[in-house]
């Protein structure tokens, strides 16, 4: 199939659309504003729901309705209007409803910026609302990615009825590139939910909830949640390695920063430099193990986490790696994105330190 | 890979000239990025785009160090002008803009875009003046690739194919010339 020229979030609405997506729920805010007005033209085109809600708390409580009847349903926002999403997306993640949430994030804290940032990190990883509980979070690095991405999601999301999180930075929402289209999924192959709230019918009463009252009976059900992340933690992490078999200085970097490492390490090793670089795609479930293989190797001196933020992932590099190397840090934030020099620079200062 | 840096006032055509650079080389079968600097920004506002054509993998889609500059304005070209490469070109619209680059180590063409433009039917096309002068002296995509998304983006309006089609002719010309 021939590929056509998206930008990143039109990518993430076709990956959506074309997995079964039949409900859209947002609020704008820049940078993701081309989501909805996809979506808005998209959605009536194949019998979905498009809806421009009141505020991004109503919008994300659409989405815990219309998943919980059963339809696959997503919500899209930018870092503080994710922020006020919280409190629905604990409440979705207790009730254990299917669903997808992006954030395209821009520089925070408070209203912030508008241009990329990665400062949400902890947020998607560690929960973000109140409550023992986590998304499954996928970093996409390109517009190919970001559609596959949100494609899969809606997959993901089912398997283990766990809420996904597709965490993107403005650049990859703006980035215009080749996208090879999956094809429409036929809605009558996704398999039918036996929990879904879809009408009685004959069928037995079901109820979706995320009030559990009783000590007894919420401590085994946030146990089971806590069962299904250990399973989800076995089976889903995603990283790609690259020219790490033999590299000196390990970089890590997820989305759009990424990319930007990946160049530093071509030129990096143009100067004779060991270098390699590890894409977390998964960054919950964390790949730690991919960090501890490289982390094990007699020939890696250090790691460097580049981030548009203060140091956020480099805190699970750090867990993954556990004392073995040295793990260093170079970010940048306020929305700007670190040129290739930047890391290079940063590169062998992180070198010059684990040889020191 | 060349990587091209394309910045002017905003409702010049410089982010659609990306996107037909782009366009075009998706359509020769290359590897193409298109990254717009996004911003709170409006008609008369500033506005830049990235762009790589390149035959390998495009790993970091950034043009800090352009290999060649496309400037509609004077803001726009002395902004950008020490940021390109050295032995880089830029091709600066002399209609609105002087062409001292204050540097020796890049090619300046001075191109009077506008009044090109004009004669070709419409100010407006200043910027397909400037990717005509590009193709021809860059072979970054073939001049046939943006005849054809020229042809495809405007179906609908003939008159404004025409017009784009022949700025872009004269923008070819104009630097073969010299």
């Amino acid at each position: 199939m021939s590929k056509i020229l998206l930008h990143g979030t039109e990518a993430i609405c076709e990956g959506a659309i074309r997995n079964g997506c039949r409900a859209f729920f947002g609020y704008p805010i820049t940078p993701q504003n081309e989501v909805p007005e996809y979506m808005s033209v998209k959605m009536p085109q194949v019998g979905g729901v498009f809806v421009q809600a009141e505020s991004e708390v109503a919008a994300i409580n659409m989405v815990y309705g219309a998943a919980g009847a059963g339809t696959r349903a997503m919500t899209s926002s930018s870092s503080p209007g994710v922020s006020l999403k919280q409190e629905g997306i604990s409440y979705i993640a207790c009730a254990r409803i299917p669903c997808v949430i992006v954030n395209v994030m821009r520089a925070g804290p408070g209203l912030g910026g508008i241009q990329p940032a990665q400062g949400d990190y902890f947020q998607a990883t560690k929960g973000g609302g109140h409550g023992d509980y986590h998304l499954i979070v996928l970093a996409p690095s390109s517009a190919q990615e970001a559609c596959d991405f949100t494609y899969s999601a809606f997959d993901l999301s089912e398997k283990y009825r766990v809420p996904v999180m597709i965490l993107a930075d403005g650049m990859i929402g703006q980035i215009m590139e080749p996208v090879e289209l999956p094809p429409m999924r036929d809605l009558a192959e996704i398999p039918e939910k036996d929990w879904a709230t879809s009408g009685h019918y004959g069928k037995e009463r079901r109820v979706l909830n995320s009030l559990i009252i009783k000590p007894e009976e919420l401590e085994p059900h946030v146990n089971e949640l806590n069962a299904t992340y250990a399973e989800i933690y076995a089976n889903e992490r995603r990283a790609v390695e690259y020219k790490t078999e033999d590299a000196e200085i390990v970089l890590t970097a997820y989305g759009t920063p990424a990319r930007i490492v990946k160049s530093a390490v071509n030129a990096l090793r143009a100067e004779g430099i060991k270098a390699g670089c590890i894409r977390p795609i998964t960054l919950y479930p964390f790949p730690d193990d991919v960090f501890a293989a490289c982390a094990a190797r007699d020939c890696t001196k250090a790691f460097l986490s580049v981030e548009l933020s203060l140091g956020q992932m480099v805190e699970d590099v750090k867990l993954a790696v556990n004392g073995k190397k040295p793990v260093y840090f170079y970010g940048r934030t306020g929305g700007n994105v670190p040129d290739e020099e930047e890391i290079i620079r940063a590169a062998k200062e992180s070198l010059a330190k684990a040889n020191g | 890979m060349i990587k091209i840096l394309l910045a002017g006032q905003g409702g010049q055509g410089v982010l659609s000239a990306g996107k037909f650079l782009a366009a075009s080389g998706l359509h020769e079968g290359k590897e193409v990025s298109y990254l717009p600097a996004y911003g709170p920004e409006m008609r008369g506002g500033t506005a830049n785009c990235s762009v790589i054509v390149s035959e390998e993998e495009i790993a970091s889609p950034l043009c800090t160090t352009p290999d060649v500059l496309i400037a509609l304005n004077s803001p726009s070209f002395h902004k950008f002008a020490p940021r390109v490469k050295s032995g880089g070109i830029i091709l600066v619209n002399g209609s609105l803009s002087d062409a001292d680059a204050g540097r020796s180590d890049v090619r300046v063409y001075k191109i009077d875009a506008g009044e090109i433009a004009i004669e070709a039917g419409n100010v407006r096309s200043a910027n397909m003046v400037m990717t005509g002068a590009l193709c021809a002296l860059t072979g970054c995509v073939k001049e046939e690739s943006i005849l054809a998304c020229i042809k495809t983006q405007f179906a609908e309006k003939p008159k404004v194919c025409e017009v784009n089609e022949r700025a872009f002719r004269m923008g070819i010309a104009v630097v073969s010339e010299k």
